[in-house]
């Protein structure tokens, strides 16, 4: 197959989005196959990869230059992270250092972006553990019930939060809580505060984590909060706004793993074309059978017209306009695409496609998340129904 | 010290070559196509020359069609200071590819050239020995290990049997082989800066050498299929078959 070698990043008209494919393809290929089955099978953090990807910047790409990243757009961004899909391999394990930082750059104090972007940039801090999701509140994100009460020069934290990623593999963690009782605010999105949180000692002063064991092999935890005290300055930005906030940079986390889906459909749909133009049965390939290559090119059809909506919706973005419509609908319908191709890749497998050393049930483990995170898409349903379509509030 | 590295455009080591239907070559159109890997391995090198302290700057040079300024792109991502580029759109051939780096050298006076072994699009191996012998240079070739001295440098080459170390004089023309290092990979501020470094454009003419071929390409075959196996009952009868079919054994 030519054509999704470029996808929809017209002809490799832009050089540096080529030469961005080119490097990142370039470092995937020292991490094959067998490299992600193992750190799979042994439910192990993909340290090596982490470390490759940040020692070469392209964790930093987000980051503006005079802050030690390189300054580009989520156009650029999201290619570095479908290429490492389309590799094979799982962004899932340090997407979040990418995009986390967002909040601090946009909301962080000069003293706060100046201590922690570049050292975010070099790697030497991670911040990729977001704190948002608690038992009593997923996508209801307002009803969340940790506080943080002020005391003096300290924020006493304490509460429970609930699939908090990467935290054990994270320096920092950005904290959503509540600084003002919801009853004493009008709205209920007023009076919640984010916090960017050192995790270097907490774990002696009151924070703890539980790791939660899940389908495929992406760390995530429960974390608590007994009496937890951090700095005032932890605070980002005005306290009571920190809502806002946060929704700012959901838009840039859903492009981004919209791109992620987008590789994986490719992924599935080259392993599928590839095995059924290879597997003869009764004297043919398989994929001579209508029932086995419509499934595969329908799946095609859809991962690219996702990335059509993918690059739409980068392109607003870079452009500083509104682009919550197309953000939305280009994580739901790559989503739809990459679990779509899932489905063909594993059926034109067959047997094999339940087979460990074949890749294809670890790809389709991972690329199931995309339907429930960072935003379930009845969510997304929801949000086009009212906001886009006008149609009354369904929740 | 000033390196002048060689980088080659050829086709991808993993793309399938194809014949073209004519048989005049290999297609090359539409196909990935990146740096020599031995090219790599030599810029690897010279980088880590810069990074000892050892040496200050690093050219890497490209003959070829205009396109192979993306392989001098890459060298320069990789971390090479400046590139030159000497457009050439007909076959370059070893004797002439290495006529323009004499020229090269008499221009850019550094004290090493690196290069690899040979191209995998053409396996010559004779650039490197031609061009020692055209500037009256001392030559390490095949080399797996390189230590720079005061005027000397110090290379283990890979021959038959095992291994030699010999010590040449500078400046040289040293050509690396496989086990000598793993290449980087281009990281992204680098290769963000590399947009920013100079490329220099020259022709084979500017630099008076004539490049006109002076080998024909009579044709370029396909290797033949390869013809199905056969399973074989017991140790016996492959043994059988090892000495007196294939004669591999004595």
């Amino acid at each position: 197959m030519a054509a999704p070698q470029d996808s929809v990043d017209f002809a490799r008209a832009n050089q540096s989005h080529a030469d961005i494919r080119d490097a990142v393809r370039d470092l995937c290929t020292r991490f094959p196959d067998s490299y992600w089955r193992e750190s799979d099978r042994q439910r192990e953090y993909p340290e090596a990869f982490v470390k490759a990807l940040t020692d070469a910047g392209w964790l930093a790409a987000l980051i503006p230059e005079q802050y030690g990243g390189s300054g580009l757009g989520i156009t650029e961004a999201s290619i570095i992270l479908e290429e490492i899909q389309r590799a094979g391999g799982n962004g899932g394990a340090c997407h979040a250092q990418m995009y986390t930082m967002g909040t601090v750059l946009r909301h962080g104090s000069a003293a706060q972006k100046a201590h922690y972007l570049p050292r975010i940039a070099s790697g030497e801090l991670r911040l990729q553990a977001f704190g948002v999701t608690e038992p009593g509140s997923g996508t209801d994100t307002t009803s969340l019930k940790t506080t943080a009460v002020r005391k003096g020069d300290r924020y006493v934290v304490n509460g429970q939060k609930v699939f908090t990623s990467r935290v054990q593999h994270s320096d920092l963690m950005l904290l959503l809580a509540r600084t003002t009782p919801r009853d004493q605010v009008q709205k209920k999105s007023q009076g919640l505060s984010v916090f960017l949180v050192e995790l270097g000692d907490a774990y002696d002063k009151g924070f703890s984590v539980t790791p939660i064991d899940t389908l495929m092999n992406h760390e995530t935890n429960q974390v608590f909060f007994d009496e937890f005290e951090i700095p005032a300055a932890s605070l980002i930005g005005e306290e009571g706004k920190g809502f806002r906030y946060i929704l700012d940079g959901m838009n840039a986390e859903r492009i981004l793993i919209a791109a992620e889906c987008i590789g994986d459909g490719y992924w599935f749909t080259e392993r599928a074309t590839r095995y059924a133009g290879e597997r003869v049965i009764f004297d043919r390939p398989i994929g001579q059978n209508q029932g086995v290559q419509f499934p595969i090119a329908r799946a095609y059809c859809n991962v690219r017209a996702a990335d059509l909506m993918r690059y739409e919706a980068a392109r607003l973005f870079d452009a500083g306009e509104a682009c919550g419509e197309e953000a939305n609908m280009a994580k739901m319908l790559a989503a739809d695409a990459s679990w779509e191709a899932a489905n063909a890749c594993v059926q034109t497998h067959g047997g094999y496609g339940f087979a460990r050393e074949f890749d294809i049930e670890r790809k389709f483990r991972e690329t199931r998340l995309y339907q429930v995170a960072p935003v379930s898409t009845n969510l997304i349903l929801s949000y086009i129904g009212e906001h886009v379509l006008g149609l009354p509030r369904s929740y | 010290m000033k390196v002048l590295v060689g980088v080659k455009r050829v086709l991808d080591a993993y793309v399938k070559a194809r014949v073209k239907p004519d048989g005049s070559g290999v297609v090359t159109d539409n196909v990935k196509m990146s740096m020599n890997p031995f090219d790599e391995i030599a810029v690897e090198q010279a980088l880590r020359f810069k990074e000892a302290g050892q040496v200050e700057e690093i050219v890497a040079v490209s003959i070829g069609p205009a396109k192979s300024e993306e392989t001098i792109r890459t060298a320069l991502a990789m971390g090479a200071d400046r590139g030159i580029l000497v457009e050439a759109d007909a076959e370059i051939e070893p004797l002439a590819v290495a006529k323009v780096f004499k020229a090269l050298v008499e221009k850019e006076q550094p004290e090493l050239v690196l290069l690899g072994k040979q191209a995998i699009d053409d396996d010559c191996n004779q650039t490197g020995q031609m061009l020692a012998a055209l500037l009256g240079w001392a030559q390490g070739t095949f080399i797996s290990k390189i230590e720079l001295g005061d005027g000397n440098v110090t290379v283990t080459r890979e021959v038959d049997g095992g291994l030699e170390r010999a010590q040449i004089k500078t400046p040289a023309v040293v050509t690396v082989d496989l086990r000598l290092n793993e290449p980087r990979y281009a990281s992204l501020p680098n290769i963000m800066k590399a947009k920013k470094k100079p490329v220099d454009k020259t022709t084979p003419a500017e630099l008076g050498v004539d490049a006109t071929p002076r080998i024909t390409t009579l044709e370029v075959q396909e290797p033949p299929p390869r013809a199905a196996g056969v399973k074989v009952a017991s140790v016996a009868e492959l043994v059988d078959k090892l000495r007196n079919e294939a004669r591999v054994i004595g």
